[in-house]
């Protein structure tokens, strides 16, 4: 008899809460009936039945987090047949968990690889570190600066009453009202440039993307007005604007709905453009963006929403833009990455450790303007620098650090740069050939050995 | 006059487009004559000399001249008051008379000087003030419309009663953004006055050939629950009519307004444009019937609201201000190299 199993709500959900149950055992359930509510962390959805019967089993009780996506949850039917064993269905299983700090039993060498450099910003010492996800962070950080400042407003698609596609600005319509907290018309172009033009007139304004894939039919007005009228204007006219949303990959939605923008707004001067990786850095970036004179593009991560990390609790963390993170101190090699690129540079980090390899780990977090000094102090120490991001590998953040190490630091240089990189093809959807065409910690690792030759 | 219906659709009649103008009832006071006159005369000698300097290799890259359009800006500026955004494309330098920043900044950023209203660095198309509200001075065709309703946007905001008056021609209306616009503009209620000055040619192609309904582009509102009017935009007289409603429309917070002035440009798209796509004789008709500065001049006159004498008073300060504005474009440096690196960002 079919079990139910714990649907995936969303292409990035890997486990979800099973809030409520909404029949009995012993229910008659028909199909099309609800029988459960189940929380993600974008939103709270119904589940259906598909199959008809008797509810014979509740596996899974009401108020369980956490239960995995195809966890069986309820049997309909007859309770003394099993559930069939089922395919399981392919997943790509690309996510990196969140970096754990290096286990001992993995650790050849020494615990040097343990070594966290000093936070960036410092941190006051007895500071407090709160668990956050990096959606929190988002939010905490706009919700602060809204209270801050009364110019500062969020547009976008599904920010207010639908409280975010991906839950970023969940409860601020309810603290800021409609006046601050504004839905938008799917009109990208449109609402983009009267964002562009509020914040011309002196207005703060934080434009949503749902993703940053629909920011291409806005990119005139992020790059030829909001990034170019301030030079045009002799100094005049100062855009201060944050352009956020998800960017990049997300899982399963192919080639229109996956493409990593760093390069391509990178290469725009007038722009500020940031990318982080941890919560922290969400959060003090966010705040810095937001205070920012100038426009700028805060590329996020739909995977990287749900992941958890330390974040410092104080009144007004600011990361300041423009500054490099030394995420972990090495001598071997130096690991260069940014946004879910740390992603696959930590855990190479971590494999190499355990085989005794020594990576420093730089997160850029910003990728304009570009922390070049910090990357070369490291790589006059190391000698040997793989560079890593998801994005298309040619004219890419990776080429431009590849062309800057070169310049500043040729006569450092043991081995030339290597780069690791998404394929240089649209995003497949079929799961097995978009987990080939995004980079992984082995590709990196790779790359780490052949720049050590070993 | 509050407007109150959800719709004004007026569409010129037959004694308002296409037959001789009236040319005696004036409907304007002496002083608005006057004004009308001078500020037009400005532009159009202004215009005529940036297309001499143009001609002589002091202006370079694109040149768009506002010959025969002047009724309509110098008509909704009538309309205005201080404090009132305005916003258009990259046939800008009437708006920028007509706003009250200085001829020789103007002409000076058109010969890429020091002392250009954008230090040199924006050229004819791009140049802004904020001290006078005049934001621009866009380059690609139609951006400017959500950037107007962006301003507009602000005023809502912060509580004001300003109106922002987003210019554009009848090539952008044919812009996706532009509806956009509308539909934004319209369920937010925005106070953004939405001008078409249809001077019938969209660079060389003309309305018939680009655009669905040509007779009418203000009413592509209609699907937005726009008001809009149609307006003979060579008579500086119906511009700041039309403009006073559609401000007060505005201000009362009844939401956006479009008027699309009919009007006519005398010289090309830009300087580089032989204008083969019309007749001689179709631009000849409109200079002769309908030139905006000689239906006020004729006004005055005919009126006896100034002598002969007292208007050429008028020319000669004109021309006295243009030639010294072209004489500082021309004799102003450059910018310094250093000024290469500077504006990209605000500092933080």
């Amino acid at each position: 008899m079919p079990s139910i199993l714990m649907p995936a709500l969303s292409p990035t959900m890997e486990e979800g809460k099973l809030a409520k149950w909404l029949k009995n055992v012993g229910d008659m359930v028909k199909s099309g009936d609800v029988i459960a509510e189940i929380e993600t962390d974008k939103a709270t959805m119904e589940v259906e039945a598909v199959d008809e019967g008797p509810l014979s089993a509740i596996l899974v009780p009401e108020g369980t987090e956490n239960v995995k996506v195809n966890t069986p949850i309820a049997v309909i039917g007859e309770a003394d047949a099993a559930p069939a064993p089922k395919a399981e269905a392919p997943r790509a299983e690309r996510v990196e968990g969140p970096p754990e700090p290096a286990q001992e039993k993995k650790v050849a060498a020494p615990a040097v690889v343990a070594t966290q450099s000093a936070p960036s910003p410092e941190v006051p010492e007895g500071t407090e570190m709160v668990s956050m996800t990096v959606r929190e962070a988002i939010r905490s950080a706009m919700s602060e600066e809204m209270r801050r400042d009364p110019d500062v407003f969020l547009m976008g698609e599904e920010v207010g009453q639908y409280q975010g596609a991906y839950k970023i600005s969940q409860g601020m319509l309810d603290e800021f009202g409609p006046k601050r907290v504004i839905d938008t018309p799917i009109t990208e172009h449109g609402f983009t440039g009267l964002a562009v033009g509020a914040a011309f007139a002196g207005l703060k304004p934080i434009v949503e993307f749902m993703t940053f894939n629909f920011a291409m039919q806005a990119i005139d007005q992020i790059i030829n007005s909001a990034a170019k009228t301030l030079y045009m204007s002799g100094g005049q006219m100062g855009c201060p604007i944050v352009f956020r949303g998800a960017n990049g990959a997300a899982a399963r939605v192919a080639a229109q709905h996956s493409q990593d923008y760093a390069a391509w707004y990178g290469a725009i001067p007038g722009l500020k453009v940031v990318m982080p990786y941890t919560a922290a850095d969400a959060k003090g970036l966010m705040k810095a963006a937001i205070r920012d004179p100038n426009p700028v593009v805060f590329l996020e991560n739909e995977i990287l929403y749900g992941k958890s990390f330390e974040v410092p609790k104080l009144d007004d963390w600011i990361v300041p833009i423009g500054k490099a993170r030394v995420a972990r101190v090495g001598r071997h090699v130096t690991i260069v990455s940014f946004g879910i690129g740390m992603t696959y540079a930590t855990a190479a980090a971590d494999k190499l450790a355990a085989e005794g390899i020594e990576a420093e780990l730089i997160d850029l977090r910003t990728i304009r303007p570009l922390d070049i000094p910090t990357v070369i102090e490291s790589v006059k120490k190391t000698n040997r620098c793989v560079v890593v991001e998801e994005g298309y590998p040619q004219f890419s953040v990776t080429s431009e650090l590849a062309a800057q190490i070169m310049t500043h630091a040729f006569d450092y240089l043991d081995a030339p740069v290597a780069r690791v990189a998404g394929k240089d093809v649209p995003m497949p959807y079929a799961a097995n050939l978009e987990k080939l065409a995004l980079p992984n910690a082995d590709e990196v690792v790779a790359a780490a050995k052949a720049v050590l030759y070993v | 006059m509050a407007v109150k219906s959800a719709y004004i659709t007026r569409k010129l009649g037959k004694g308002e487009k296409g037959e001789k103008p009236n040319l005696t009832n004036s409907g304007f006071s002496t002083e608005e004559e006057l004004h009308a006159y001078r500020e037009m005369l400005l532009i159009r000698r202004f215009e005529e000399k940036a297309g001499q300097l143009y001609g002589m290799g002091f202006i370079g890259g694109f040149c768009h001249l506002y010959i025969g359009q002047e009724a309509v800006v110098v008509g909704m500026q009538m309309a205005q008051k201080e404090g009132d955004q305005v916003i258009t494309s990259y046939r800008d330098h009437g708006h920028m008379l007509a706003c009250g920043m200085d001829p020789k900044g103007v002409m000076a950023e058109l010969t890429g000087r020091r002392g250009g209203l954008s230090k040199g660095k924006g050229g004819s198309m791009h140049m802004f003030s904020r001290e006078k509200q005049f934001f621009g001075g866009h380059g690609i065709v139609g951006a400017q419309v959500p950037l107007g309703a962006g301003l507009a946007f602000a005023n809502k905001y912060r509580g004001n009663d300003h109106v922002s008056v987003a210019y554009f021609g009848d090539g952008a209306a044919n812009q996706g953004q532009v509806y956009e616009t509308f539909n934004m503009a319209s369920i937010w209620k925005l106070p953004c006055i939405f001008i078409i000055e249809n001077n019938r040619y969209a660079m060389g192609t003309s309305a018939s050939r680009s655009t669905a309904n040509p007779e009418q582009l203000g009413a592509r509102g209609a699907a937005f629950g726009i008001p809009f009017e149609q307006v003979d935009g060579m008579d500086v007289r119906a511009v700041k009519e039309a403009g006073e409603r559609a401000v007060e429309h505005c201000r009362a917070g009844e939401g956006p307004y479009i008027l699309e002035m009919m009007t006519y440009r005398y010289r090309g798209h830009s300087m580089s444009d032989p204008a083969k796509y019309r007749s001689k004789e179709e631009v000849q008709k409109m200079r002769e019937e309908h030139d905006p500065i000689e239906q006020v001049k004729a006004r005055i006159l005919n009126g006896k609201l100034a002598n002969e004498d007292e208007l050429k008073k008028i020319d000669a300060d004109i021309r006295t201000v243009v030639t010294e504005a072209a004489e500082f474009a021309q004799n102003d440096p450059e910018p310094d190299a250093s000024e290469l690196y500077t504006d990209i960002y605000v500092n933080a």
